[in-house]
């Protein structure tokens, strides 16, 4: 017989977008399924297949008391741990918290901010347990997704690829936005993985799949600063999807000062 | 001393769900049914506070994964409503485009892999694909058209990166769009026989006297615009919601709940209230389908029929998306420049899952002062709950587990929002 890893997904605070992006490999879709022992996937099967698991994929931040114990629970009960998307990798966009009074968002959105129970701030998975694997972006790539389960049935190690977004925009001839328009654009310090869509659009790259290892988004912002773009403009920039990632966060609170 | 006990067994031993159902009995009888979600908030109205508006349809976007252009488009057009923005015939047409893209892949998903398997007696689609492969694989292929459409417009399924306040970062080339056309030729014809089967299955006897609500536009099938109309009757305008409409907090969710102003009463909103309150601005084959071929009578007051109006509907989206793609055009410009101002906005759209409403203030340097978003989500919550408490007398002898799935079912009509849409229900029966 061959090897089915039993597969859990997990959720925190997030959209289910990452974990959503399985079911998005319709092509693929049966061969996983037929692959893997789905044992745990509240938004697929009713099916529940009580733990230990072989893979554990987990969606989401931390924000809440209870799911900080929780995502304990989750590692105990995993032997190979992964997380999916800016949410579980970053924090995700909830992080913003991390820089407000989370008191004052209580208030602005709830009438009854006492019926509700939620920590301070918004953190990664990692800042809670040790992870085995983390896949990037928000959304998650579903390619990548798959591949990287292939992977594991396999016994392999996963490895995505480990350069930025700016140099898919060359692979794909798109023309630098950020030359030829001066539009701010984060690829060069952001994480390849999206296909770097923004530029291909017309757009700049907002860092969605977060900071690429070594980046050095000082010298970007300074690049951007001398090139008439002010600091304003640049710590909302840096400070979405995956703003309470190290590299972006650093550069926000310096140009914040 | 209150009886309370829990029911379902779950995975890992302390991990909850993400719902549960508190029933409360007193002799015997149902006193009070609560659906208690726990989704962990992450505070959307308060964290845009401050953001620049331009970024505004990229952050609403993650409020939800399963329907971002929802988000997207609602908060597009109450921004243009706030900033003057008129946009042109060819942005109008090329967001209806979008629109159809993600409610082809939302229904595709919904009806294949959340409540098909319900009638069916399965688990989960896959479970269902093997007795079901051809149905299965069709409902793949046609969620895959939807995620293509979406891919080519958006730049990607999940939260698209092309859609801009004024229009569209870039407009597609023509032949990007033609690349789609047989795909969906081959996807008209499929959603007429999804449908033809979704017409076939088994469905309970289950009726109430629903107040339904939709978007209703004198010329179209409801999407982007439109006065919000009501099977109670009336038809106002989108800028009056807030007055009939109100969210309240309740203690037992993290989701707001929606109400009627006066009447605090429930209503319903989706695929069911816009077939039964749009029906005749069907597109032509949806409406033959519904009236000769499967005869599918309104109004349907039934909430599992709900998966027959989702048929509908996508049949309706295949034609409307191929007559836009046959006709498309590049124009220019992709978005309409505008200049900052103070000013204030809402707008409703229609969701896959029902009425999305926004409404915005910004102030003279282009930054949010103050954002309000309803999802259909947490309109349909007071109403599931009605239903709940209508529907449990009847099961009530079944056994604990047997009861759960039931209501999770019943549930299921209303596709809520993904977290809790699935397999979740946890029963705490409180006996007095
Ligand atoms: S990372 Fe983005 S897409 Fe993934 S769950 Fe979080 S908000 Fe959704």
């Amino acid at each position: 017989m061959t090897y089915r890893p039993k597969l859990a997904v997990f959720k925190f605070a997030s959209c289910d977008g990452c974990q959503l992006s399985l079911l998005d490999a319709e092509d693929r879709l049966l061969d996983v399924a037929g692959a893997v022992d789905i044992a745990y996937f509240l938004e697929a099967t009713s099916r529940v297949v009580p733990g230990p698991y072989d893979v554990a994929l987990v969606e989401g931040s931390i924000t809440t008391p209870h799911d900080a114990e929780r995502i304990r629970e989750v590692r105990r009960q995993s032997k190979f741990l992964m997380t999916i998307g800016a949410c579980a990798t970053a924090g995700g966009i909830q992080a913003l918290r991390n820089w407000a009074d989370t008191s004052e968002y209580l208030k602005v959105v709830y009438a009854r901010p006492e019926y509700i129970r939620t920590l301070a701030t918004s953190t990664a998975i990692a800042d809670h347990v040790p992870v085995d694997f983390e896949l990037r972006g928000c959304p998650i790539n579903h390619h990548q997704l798959v591949e990287v389960i292939a992977a594991l049935v396999a016994g392999r190690r996963p490895r995505t690829p480990g350069h930025s977004v700016c140099l898919d925009c060359k692979r794909r001839g798109t023309v630098c936005i950020a030359v030829a328009k001066g539009t701010p654009c984060l690829g060069p310090v952001t994480q390849s993985g999206c296909g770097a869509i923004c530029p291909a659009y017309d757009r700049g790259c907002y860092g969605c799949y977060g900071p690429v290892g070594q980046a050095n988004v000082t010298s970007l912002a300074d690049h951007y600063v001398n090139a008439g773009t002010s600091p304003q403009q640049l710590v909302p920039l840096l400070r979405n999807f995956n703003g309470y990632a190290p590299e972006f966060r650093k550069e926000s609170e310096r140009l914040a000062r | 001393m209150p009886e309370t006990r829990t029911i379902r067994v779950e995975a890992l031993s302390r991990v909850e769900g993400e719902g549960a159902l508190n029933i409360r009995l007193r002799d015997g009888t149902i006193e009070n049914v609560q659906l208690n979600i726990y989704e962990p908030p992450r505070f959307f109205e308060a964290l845009l506070r401050g953001r620049p508006l331009e970024e505004v349809p990229d952050i609403t976007a993650r409020i939800c994964g399963i329907c971002p252009v929802a988000y997207q488009m609602s908060s597009v057009h109450a921004l243009e409503a706030a900033l003057g923005i008129g946009i042109s015939p060819e942005i109008r047409r090329l967001r209806r485009l979008l629109y159809c893209g993600e409610w082809i892949e939302s229904h595709a998903l919904h009806i294949h892999f959340l409540h098909a398997p319900d009638f069916l007696g399965y688990e989960s689609g896959i479970a269902m694909a093997a007795d079901h492969p051809l149905e299965v694989r069709r409902g793949l292929r046609l969620k895959k058209h939807g995620n293509q459409l979406l891919e080519v417009l958006g730049g990607r399924a999940i939260h698209p990166v092309n859609v801009a306040v004024g229009g569209f970062y870039r407009a597609p080339r023509r032949e990007e769009l033609a690349a789609l056309i047989p795909d969906f030729e081959w996807g008209l014809e499929a959603a007429v026989d999804m449908t033809r089967w979704l017409a076939g299955l088994p469905f309970p006897e289950f009726t109430r006297p629903y107040e339904m609500v939709a978007l209703s536009h004198p010329d179209e099938y409801p999407f982007n615009e439109g006065d919000v109309a009501s099977t109670a009757g009336y038809t106002i305008r989108v800028s009056e919601y807030e007055r009939r409409f109100e969210e309240l907090h309740v203690s037992h969710s993290t989701a707001l709940q929606s109400q009627r102003t006066e009447t605090a009463g429930c209503y319903f909103v989706g695929p069911l209230a816009r077939v039964n309150l749009c029906r005749d601005r069907l597109s032509p084959a949806a409406r033959r389908l519904a009236d000769d071929i499967i005869g599918f009578e309104t109004p349907c007051l039934n909430p599992y029929k709900s998966i027959i109006a989702r048929g509908l509907e996508v049949v309706h989206v295949y034609e409307e998306a191929l007559s836009i793609l046959r006709d498309y055009r590049p124009f220019q410009p992709a978005r309409i420049a505008f200049t900052h101002r103070a000013g204030e906005g809402c707008a409703a759209t229609e969701a896959p899952r029902g009425l999305i409403y926004h409404r915005y203030r910004v102030n003279a340097e282009g930054l949010v002062e103050f954002a309000k978003i309803v999802p259909p989500t947490s309109q349909n919550q007071k109403q599931i709950e009605d239903d709940l408490k209508a529907y449990l007398p009847s099961i009530m002898a079944e056994p604990d587990n047997r009861v759960a799935e039931l209501c999770e079912r019943l549930v299921r009509n209303y596709d809520p929002c993904i977290s809790c849409s699935t397999h979740f229900l946890k029963l705490h029966w409180d006996r007095r």
